[in-house]
């Protein structure tokens, strides 16, 4: 990658990529069962569940997000620093002032949500606080503002959507087929029903994981977006470059750190003691190394 | 047949042709918005300047040469306007950072709250200037693409959209050299 812009615009491509392999499957997993059952309705069903259990997480998404992080909300006299970083960062970046919150963690790590750049707001740990210098915390504070800006918290709530379709898609029609109520009837003709049924096994056995890891993707490249966005904040990669290599060497575990939201943070709050084989398999976030390397090679110093 | 097919392109010419030009405004207004945004954080610095020589006046008795330069660069600066609006904010800056260096001499300057509130929200006022040009920039640089980027340059010519310049862009050799500081 060339420079910042070009690897902004990469990320955004995988990001599209891998919302169209979530369509592809949408699509296989739909087409197939239609096929087998004739019925549409499977589908339907898992969609309007999805959409509005989405909207209502989407909407609260903040509140939950907030609470469970214990994020205490500041004011500009409660640190005038932090909140002239943050206003300053704002006019670069023409987002209006997101609420401000700290949470009593300190392990080194920030979060940003809510549903548009109107409601939104970020945390910082007392820890990133206290451990990082201005110029490393106006790098970790543009990166958050950068998941405002690129509307990541609306990206990872389409992207639950569609696995949350998917998964109840394949779940439903799993239990349909143990509990015997296979419904040939509408079925244009046997032969062609069974070939169909068969997909529709295998992809409902597959998609579950599948579209876990897609969504891993997409976190991960919108983590990697945010990086480049928000150098293009400070044009100053070493901010946030010097920042990561602190994390990098920060072994102190988060106490509320959820599965949940892990992927919100600046980094995946779970490491030193807690970090099992499962949740490095799983990364919501690229390696440190990666991004460090990434920053470094467009910009940066060493 | 043939005239629905063509009825639908003209369709979707034309609200490419709208969407194309409302771009271009919303852009252009948006690069017009933060040029007059870069003058909101000006007017800030001008209005903390008097507040802030009050408050050194009595502690930097002998000084007064340094005062002088900073309230007149001052007045320069809010009387300019155009290409030399930039160098006398520049002098400005200059002025207020000699200011600064001589009140290191002053140590009950340097512990009376009021000088160092103002000093934080001076250097604060800098940083958002900051901000606001590098806001300015972007914006431009987004107008100036869409105005010379195919297609919607077609439109940009037809309609006489001009690009904007980039703030800094104008400097001369002499603004670029590092702002001397005198004690």
């Amino acid at each position: 990658m060339a420079n910042l812009y070009q690897y902004q615009s990469s990320n955004i491509r995988r990001t599209w990529l891998l919302f169209a392999v979530f369509f592809v499957i949408i699509l296989g997993l739909g087409y197939s069962l239609t096929m087998a059952y004739g019925d549409p309705d499977f589908i339907v069903f898992a969609g309007i569940f999805s959409v509005v259990y989405a909207l209502i997480s989407y909407y609260s998404s903040a509140k939950i997000a907030l609470s469970l992080a214990k994020a205490q909300e500041i004011q500009k006299n409660d640190n005038p620093d932090l909140w002239n970083i943050v206003e300053n960062l704002t006019i670069t970046a023409g987002l209006p002032m997101p609420k401000l919150y700290i949470t009593p963690e300190m392990q080194i790590n920030a979060f940003a949500t809510g549903r548009d750049p109107q409601h939104a707001a970020v945390a910082v740990t007392a820890g990133a606080l206290q451990r990082l210098n201005k110029t490393e915390l106006q790098g970790v504070l543009a990166h958050e503002l950068s998941h405002v800006g690129n509307r990541d918290i609306l990206v990872s709530t389409v992207a639950a959507v569609l696995a949350g379709i998917i998964a109840l898609i394949a779940d439903l029609f799993l239990r349909s087929l143990f509990f015997g109520g296979m419904n040939r009837g509408r079925g244009r003709n046997n032969e062609g029903a069974g070939v169909f049924f068969i997909i529709a096994i295998v992809l409902s056995i597959l998609a579950p994981i599948g579209t876990m890891l897609i969504q891993l993707a997409i976190s991960r490249r919108r983590e990697a977006l945010a990086d480049a966005s928000g150098v293009l904040l400070t044009r100053y990669p070493e901010g946030l470059i010097s920042a990561l290599q602190k994390i990098q060497v920060d072994n102190v575990p988060m106490a509320t750190a959820k599965d949940s939201t892990a992927h919100m943070w600046l980094d995946n709050p779970f490491k030193g003691k807690q970090a099992s084989w499962w949740h490095k398999m799983f990364m919501t976030h690229p390696p440190i190394e990666e991004r460090i390397a990434a920053l470094q090679k467009m910009g940066g110093g060493a | 047949m043939i005239t629905i097919i063509v009825l639908a392109v003209v369709v979707v010419l034309v609200l490419w042709l709208i969407m194309a030009f409302n771009g271009l405004i919303r852009t252009r207004n948006q690069a017009q918005e933060a040029f007059s945004d870069i003058d909101v954080q000006l007017k800030r610095r001008y209005d903390l300047i008097p507040n802030l020589v009050e408050a050194v006046k009595g502690y930097m008795t002998h000084e007064a040469d340094v005062f002088e330069k900073v309230t007149q660069a001052r007045s320069q600066a809010m009387q300019a306007t155009g290409a030399a609006k930039a160098g006398a904010e520049d002098n400005l800056s200059g002025a207020l950072k000699s200011l600064f260096a001589v009140a290191e001499n002053y140590p009950q300057l340097k512990a009376n709250e009021n000088f160092l509130s103002l000093q934080n929200e001076l250097t604060d006022t800098e940083d958002k200037i900051q901000a606001a040009r590098r806001f300015y920039n972007g914006m431009v640089r987004d107008l100036n693409t869409k105005i010379q980027a195919f297609p919607s340059n077609i439109i940009a010519n037809m309609f006489g959209f001009k690009k904007m310049d980039f703030f800094g862009g104008d400097m001369t050799d002499a603004e670029r050299q590092p702002v001397a500081v005198k004690f």
